[in-house]
């Protein structure tokens, strides 16, 4: 299994050139450094003296990706890319376009990202489940019908609804939970409270439906038959053999979204007021602040190559007939 | 039976627990919610806050800049006006503004000098001025906010200038600092600032212009650039600014500092009102030039020091910034001269009471407007603007266009406030544009044209709500050079009638088109239909109904509009290189003089020569000579004669069509006192003031928790699944019997 995922890792890293250098062509094409200077130094009495000299003091002065009056290996790597990509595959995300460090903003940010984003993660899989074995347990009632109606209802609704709505009834009419904001430690939860709320009811339309189908899946096996033939009753053949075969595409498709749990909610924290990583790159994409972008691409594709390798070693834990070579 | 007996009692008891135990689940989670806290359950602040001299507000960009040399922007000088303290300020309530001393002792005198150093009087003729020098003197006692910068050890070295790893392991913001102390401010830190502005690495905005006029500033920065790119590579970071002269700017004493500029710029003095010209202690850039400070974002750029009414506690613009009462604050007074509306509006109460009032303001992050709405109506914010989706709900406009609070706000004793702001939003035309551009008959009569057409007072009352007033010139209302009224009119759009003006007739508009050799929106030279294209940046929902309202206005004339939507940076570039056509564009005043909006109509300011603020590259020899001469007077009626020439000058070429001035309306609690909207001065906090336990008390009685949709939600559910329960149930005891029988 160690050599597997050693060669995975490898494999990793020609992609993680590849959407490096993807992020840095799309945001090149739209924004030149000249544009980048502009929108840092502000609207008002902006030198091109200024620009010259912000572009220089970040490299932002070099060619974009071939430096043909450089010597030798230097017309490659005296450029903007080179020098703004090698570091990141050492985790090395430097500083902001703005001055600050960016690792240790990460550092910062990614708790309260994961302080909503593993209780809906957990609370929403619970739910998730409860639901989806409560219409496969009642299956063909009207239970089942109306389950389902429900979930294709709560799956059409936009999730900007969700948070409007939830911020207008519960926040402002009832006055249950605070509209918006964050505090750290114990004093979070008030905040964490509607948020996680809405991320847990605005995913059990999907999460219901897509579970329902996979208990309904192992309801039809012969072993589920058998079970039932030897006199056991329904909620013994659903809880204890159906649950836990199903729980193995379950299982892995979470394991997938760990990972990915660090870079936040890019609408949610942005309406509920949480300094999250979500937040962190939209602020970056509007300030046009190319450090934080690429570092928060790259750091996106290898958290979802994690995620990706986590899910096949997670097989093997899960169904003893597969073998990672 | 004894045996069966016991299990229908254990499965008693076993119903008996789980019911016992849900019922403490829910018991302590109802207690929870209701005891853990004696304010209403949507309070989004600390317990401990409750009744303290708080003031709540809400930002929705973080600063990009807090350092004055590097900062430009109202939402960074929101935080900075408190801290940093320049010479001078507005006084708060006096309108026209009026500039007073603020750690100055008194206003700073000009000095004009000819080329033979001689010394001119106060009226000297702009041209015989060689250069000017100010004396400013300030006043002693003054003191730093407490800082680490400042802390010395008993051999009287600074203790936090040399951190080593250990001590920086435990530091991660400036207040895990032990130790902080303070120092007077000294003329010195005035003159390091103005040396900052040089620095090559701060990228100063004012730089260029200021090295237009500070002697010496052009030769500083040249000096520090090769010193600084050195530095640099040694991977140093502190410039040691002490050790290198600026020819124009002295320390005369202790106290005592001048500013020699070249010429004759009275404007000099609003700049000294501005955070570009307050103190630096150099021990700060020091400081803060550790690398092991640098690498955990301590750094000057994130946290002022400053000798201002507050001091900023709370840098986490990723979520909340707190600036606390400096306790070093020496306590200016509340100002005792203002109108008689000022009395009336009880905005003299105060007056010489020492300042501030307000021991700390917390600010919190909000990206969205609806949030930050619903907060203020709860009263978790004490002030608020009002955003299109929230206009209606607080406003009413009544049949003569009179501005009211709804019946909502008025119960909820929330009071408005409006000002018309020192902006102006136009529609700029490219004068070197070979159709729309120039000095000619034609282009000038096609120009006229369009501005007659253009209804800006719909355009005001569709798209701002009525928040605005259509503009008459380039300068706005509440800026010496304004006319209101008959006096102020533009006579080429509209006309006189019934003691208002009155936009002239679309017929009249459609006579200057034909004059101008566009009859029916056709070119009588090509037959082709005339085609106009607008540069614009709108990607936002609503922009197209803008767009739209764009095209309808030219379609009055024949004239095909086409709107060229770029983006941002490309509109940006296309506006330096001079290839947009028309564009819309906008100024915020810097200062309140007519030359900070006439300049944006100087020839030799022009965006595409020089990359200057004329963004229509307007050139007219006879306004440029005036505004010449206009700069260097002093407000008069001589002044206003001049200014009033180069507004008949620019109405008669119509290089913009003159836009709009926005009226910003603003809504603050009952509680929240001597509150004047005050466009030009930065330091306001300081005079605010808040009634806390009437915050309280109300705040309590707006939010009182509503239980029962829970509740009622529960019980449908419960009684929606109950039937299917209570089905399975029997359904397995029908399979217990089968299996039984079997």
């Amino acid at each position: 299994m160690l050599n597997y995922i050693i060669r995975r890792m490898f494999y990793a890293i020609p992609i993680l050139i590849g959407v490096n250098l993807i992020t840095f062509t799309l945001f090149f094409v739209v924004n030149t450094p000249d544009d980048m200077a502009r929108m840092h130094l502000g609207m008002k009495r902006v030198t091109p003296e200024a620009i010259e000299k912000w572009k220089a003091d970040r490299g932002y002065d070099k060619p974009v990706a071939f430096n043909s009056e450089a010597q030798g290996f230097a017309k490659l790597t005296d450029t903007i890319f080179f020098e703004n990509s090698v570091k990141l595959f050492v985790f090395e995300f430097g500083r902001s376009d703005a001055g600050r460090d960016i690792g240790f903003d990460i550092s910062q940010r990614m708790w309260p990202s994961l302080a909503i984003a593993v209780p809906v993660l957990i609370l929403g899989l619970l739910a998730n489940i409860t639901f989806a074995l409560l219409v496969a347990f009642f299956r063909a009632t009207y239970i089942d019908f109306w389950g389902v109606v429900v979930c294709v209802v709560l799956m059409s609704i936009s999730g900007m609804f969700y948070i409007i709505g939830g911020q207008f009834l519960v926040g402002k009419l009832l006055h249950l939970v605070p509209i918006s904001g964050y505090d750290t430690g114990f004093d979070a939860i008030k905040f964490l409270i509607l948020p996680v709320l809405i991320g847990v009811i605005g995913g059990i339309g999907s999460g219901t439906r897509w579970y329902r189908t996979l208990f309904l899946e192992e309801i039809g096996k012969d072993y589920v038959r058998t079970a039932r033939a030897k006199g056991l009753s329904e909620s013994l053949v659903l809880f204890k053999h159906v649950l836990k075969n199903a729980m193995i595409p379950i299982l892995t498709g979470v394991v997938v979204v760990l990972p990915l749990l660090f870079m936040g909610s890019l609408i949610t924290e942005s309406f509920f007021g949480i300094p999250g990583l979500g937040s962190y790159t939209i602020d970056a994409i509007n300030s046009q602040d190319f450090a934080i972008v690429r570092s928060m691409v790259f750091l996106g594709s290898f958290l979802y190559i994690v995620g990706l390798i986590l899910t096949d070693i997670s097989y093997t834990l899960v169904d003893p007939r597969i073998r990672l070579s | 039976m004894e045996t069966q007996g016991i299990v229908v009692i254990t499965k008693l008891s076993a119903r008996t627990q789980t019911t016992r135990i849900i019922t403490l689940i829910l018991g302590s989670m109802m207690i929870l919610l209701t005891a853990c806290s004696e304010q209403a359950w949507n309070n989004p602040y600390p317990d401990a806050d409750a009744g303290k001299n708080i003031l709540y507000s809400s930002f929705s960009d973080r600063p990009k800049h807090l350092d004055p040399a590097r900062s430009y922007s109202s939402n960074e000088y929101a935080f900075l006006g408190q801290i940093y303290e320049p010479p001078l300020q507005y006084h708060y309530l006096k309108r026209p503004y009026e500039l007073i001393p603020l750690t100055a002792t008194k206003m700073p005198e000009a000095i004009f000098y000819d080329k033979q150093g001689r010394r001119l009087q106060a009226n000297a003729a702009p041209e015989l001025v060689d250069r000017t020098v100010y004396t400013i003197e300030i006043k002693p006692g003054i003191q730093y906010q407490p800082h680490p910068a400042f802390v010395k050890n008993e051999q009287g070295e600074f203790l936090y200038h040399h951190l080593n790893e250990d001590e920086l392991s435990e530091i991660f913001t400036l207040s895990d600092f032990a130790q902080t102390a303070s120092r007077e401010l000294l003329a010195a830190d005035y003159v390091y600032q103005i040396k900052r502005l040089a620095h090559p690495g701060l990228h100063s905005p004012i730089f260029g212009i200021m090295g237009q006029y500070i002697i010496g500033l052009n030769d500083l920065a040249k000096t520090l650039s090769p010193v600084y790119t050195e530095l640099r590579k040694q991977g140093k970071h502190f410039l040691d600014l002490k050790q290198y002269d600026l020819a124009g700017v002295k320390v005369l004493d202790k106290y005592r500092y001048e500013i020699a500029i070249k010429g004759k710029y009275p404007q000099l003095v609003y700049w000294l009102s501005m955070p570009f010209f307050a103190a630096m202690p150099e021990e700060a850039e020091r400081f803060y030039s550790q690398p092991g400070l640098i690498e955990k974002n301590i750094i000057l750029d994130w946290y002022p020091i400053g000798t201002g009414a507050y001091m900023l506690s709370v840098n986490n613009p990723n979520l909340q910034m707190v600036l606390d009462k400096n306790p070093n604050y020496r306590g200016d007074r509340y100002p005792s001269d203002g109108s008689p509306s000022d009395a009336a509006n009880g905005l003299l109460e105060d007056a010489g009471k020492a300042m501030p009032f307000i021991d700390k303001v917390v600010y919190n992050l909000e990206k969205e407007t609806i949030p930050v709405w619903n907060k203020f109506l709860q009263g978790y914010y004490d002030t608020s603007g009002i955003s299109s989706e929230s206009f209606d709900q607080a406003i009413q406009v009544g049949n003569q266009g009179e501005v009211n609070l709804t019946e909502e706000m008025a119960a909820k004793g929330i009071k408005l406030s409006t000002v018309v702001a020192a902006s102006s939003y136009y529609f700029g035309f490219n004068m070197r544009d070979e159709v729309i551009g120039g000095l000619s008959e034609r282009a000038r009569l096609l120009r006229q044209a369009i501005a007659i057409a253009f209804d800006y007072e719909e355009f005001i009352s569709i798209f701002a709500n009525g928040r605005g007033i259509a503009a008459q010139g380039p300068i706005p209302p509440g800026i010496f050079g304004y006319k209101d009224g008959k006096a102020g009119f533009n006579p080429y759009v509209y006309d006189w009638r019934n003691g208002q003006a009155e936009r002239k007739s679309l017929e009249e508009a459609k006579r200057l088109l034909a004059e101008a050799g566009y009859p029916d929106g056709v070119d009588k030279k090509t037959g082709k239909p005339l085609v106009l294209n607008l540069d614009i940046t709108a990607s936002g929902p609503d922009d197209a109904a803008r767009l739209n309202w764009y095209r309808k206005q030219f379609k009055k004339l024949d004239i095909q509009l086409v709107i060229r939507n770029t983006m941002y940076n490309r509109f940006q570039d296309k506006m330096h290189k001079g290839t947009a056509q028309m564009f819309i564009w906008g100024w915020n005043a810097d200062y309140p003089d007519p030359e900070n909006f006439l300049f944006l109509l100087y020839g030799p300011n022009s965006k595409v020569d020089v990359n200057g603020e004329n963004a229509a590259n307007y050139q007219n020899k006879a306004f440029d000579r005036l505004f010449d001469q206009m700069k260097n007077m002093e407000n008069g009626p001589k002044r206003q004669a001049v200014i009033d020439n180069m507004i008949e000058i620019v109405r008669h070429d119509s290089p913009w069509l003159w836009g709009l001035h926005p009226k910003s309306y603003s809504l603050y609690h009952a509680w929240y006192g001597n509150s004047k909207p005050n466009l030009m001065a930065h330091n306001t906090l300081q005079y605010k003031k808040i009634n806390a336990p009437q915050r309280d008390e109300k705040r309590a009685q707006w939010n009182q928790p509503i239980t029962w949709p829970i509740w009622l939600l529960l019980i449908v559910l419960i009684a929606g699944t109950l039937p299917a329960f209570v089905t399975y149930i029997r359904k397995e005891h029908r399979v217990e019997r089968e299996a039984d029988n079997a």
